[in-house]
């Protein structure tokens, strides 16, 4: 994949904060929206490993070996920020004050179930913070490519990976389409130019519903 | 000038470490090895103590916090939420050389703080319809059903701060403080290595993250520091 399709999606999913919005952004292309949030939205970034108001990454030199994301890599405080410990920062998840988490996925299901923590008997990285994100975010948004590197759908009717989170996922940003997990299922907002609407539903394991028909 | 030994808890290296024998549950601190002391687990990875279990977020790197102690096959079972920056630790859970059980990181503090708050067990939505809530019980409780996690303690706790005064009381360093406060309340033993040793009186109360009633014994030195991987 690009880093001209990368940052597309980034961009994307980027546009979806909002004002003032509490966010944490997990591990992999998901990192990567952080560079395209309009200063103007005062967004603060939640880092789980234990602080509010992340910066961005410090000049060569300036790193500072206990100012760390959650992937390991040196950033900054911004203005205002501040430190707690783990209990802090898992309650703030927990106890409602996450507005938005993007997060990166192994399989979603089209009720919204994520699976993105192992694949039993070959990657077995953990949960980490994924399914204290996953569940307890107001709004958990997926950003991953549409297809596995085989080719295969990770958008599915049933996840067959052992799961992050059952029906946490409202909606799924990918590199060919926009989609919000609805009720009924799977509603397509947006669709990349590169796919035709049946090549999307060929690359997509659950049904697609279509928006109904402005007039 | 030397800070005063009033009660007893600044020890050498050696009399920390001589705690730590094999078969050992050991509690840490650190977030990717920021926020574990290099120098307490170089001395347990010198003194080559066996079969430990370790109770904490993450593996570390190979070379970075107990990823080393995990590398060394020095460890036997985890308590963890993630061994993904330690290929190590992956292999060994799918060798089956090393037990590992999951916990969301949520999850892990809160029962690290009730192991050490005297709590009997928590109420927790987080891993229902998950492989994590296989095997423990559930409950109904205010018409919503809840997952019963168990509280967690150690027989020692490695704490890495970044001031601390003869009685133990702990001031961190921005992100290295993690897991450290948790750990320090849960286990029979707490070893703290301090990067900077002050005078009774020295802290500000008003700033002051761990009270010292939590610590038995207080470290200072250099040793087994770790290059970061971003380095």
């Amino acid at each position: 994949m690009g880093l001209g399709i990368k940052e597309k999606m980034a961009r994307r999913a980027a546009a979806e904060l909002r004002h003032g919005d509490i966010v944490n952004l997990g591990i992999g292309l998901p990192t990567l929206v952080a560079d395209f949030i309009d200063p103007e939205k005062q967004v603060i970034l939640h880092s789980e490993n234990g602080f509010l108001g992340m910066g961005g990454t410090p000049e060569k030199g300036e790193e500072d070996p206990n100012l760390i994301n959650a992937g390991g890599f040196p950033v900054t405080l911004a203005r205002g920020g501040c430190y707690f410990d783990s209990l802090a920062s898992f309650a703030i998840i927990r106890g409602g004050k996450l507005d938005v988490t993007i997060l990166g996925a192994l399989q979603v299901s089209g009720r919204g179930d994520l699976a993105n923590w192992i694949v039993p008997g070959q990657r077995v990285p953990g949960m980490g913070g994924g399914m204290d994100l996953a569940l307890k975010a107001k709004k958990t948004i997926v950003l991953t490519t549409h297809c596995a590197k085989d080719g295969s759908p990770k958008i599915v009717k049933e996840c067959t990976l052992p799961l992050t989170a059952a029906g946490c996922v409202k909606l799924i940003i990918t590199d060919l389409a926009v989609m919000e997990v609805t009720p009924e299922g799977l509603l397509l907002l947006e669709k990349d130019d590169s796919v035709s609407l049946e090549e999307l539903r060929e690359k997509t394991g659950a049904p697609l519903i279509l928006p109904p028909q402005r007039t | 000038m030397a800070v005063k030994n009033v009660y007893g808890k600044l020890k050498s290296l050696e009399e920390a470490v001589a705690v730590i024998s094999d078969d050992c549950r050991l509690m840490y601190g650190g977030f990717g090895g920021v926020g574990t002391s290099p120098l307490l687990i170089d001395a347990i990875f010198n003194k080559g103590v066996r079969r430990l279990t370790l109770i904490g977020n993450d593996a570390g790197f190979p070379q970075v916090g107990v990823g080393r102690l995990v590398c060394n096959g020095q460890v036997s079972r985890m308590i963890t939420t993630h061994i993904g920056s330690n290929p190590v630790a992956g292999k060994m859970m799918n060798e089956g050389a090393m037990e590992i059980e999951f916990s969301p990181q949520g999850t892990l503090a809160e029962r690290i703080r009730a192991g050490g708050a005297g709590v009997g067990g928590i109420l927790l939505d987080v891993g229902l319809e998950t492989v994590v809530a296989r095997g423990k019980p559930t409950v109904i409780f205010e018409d919503r059903e809840w997952l019963i996690e168990s509280p967690l303690r150690a027989d020692v706790a490695l704490v890495y701060a970044a001031k601390a005064d003869p009685f133990g009381n702990l001031v961190y360093d921005k992100s290295a403080r993690n897991f450290n406060p948790l750990v320090a309340t849960a286990a029979d033993i707490t070893i703290v290595h301090a990067e900077e040793l002050v005078e009774l009186g020295g802290l500000d109360p008003e700033e002051i993250v761990t009270p010292g009633v939590y610590v038995d014994m207080i470290v200072t030195g250099k040793g087994g520091e770790w290059t970061w991987a971003w380095e």
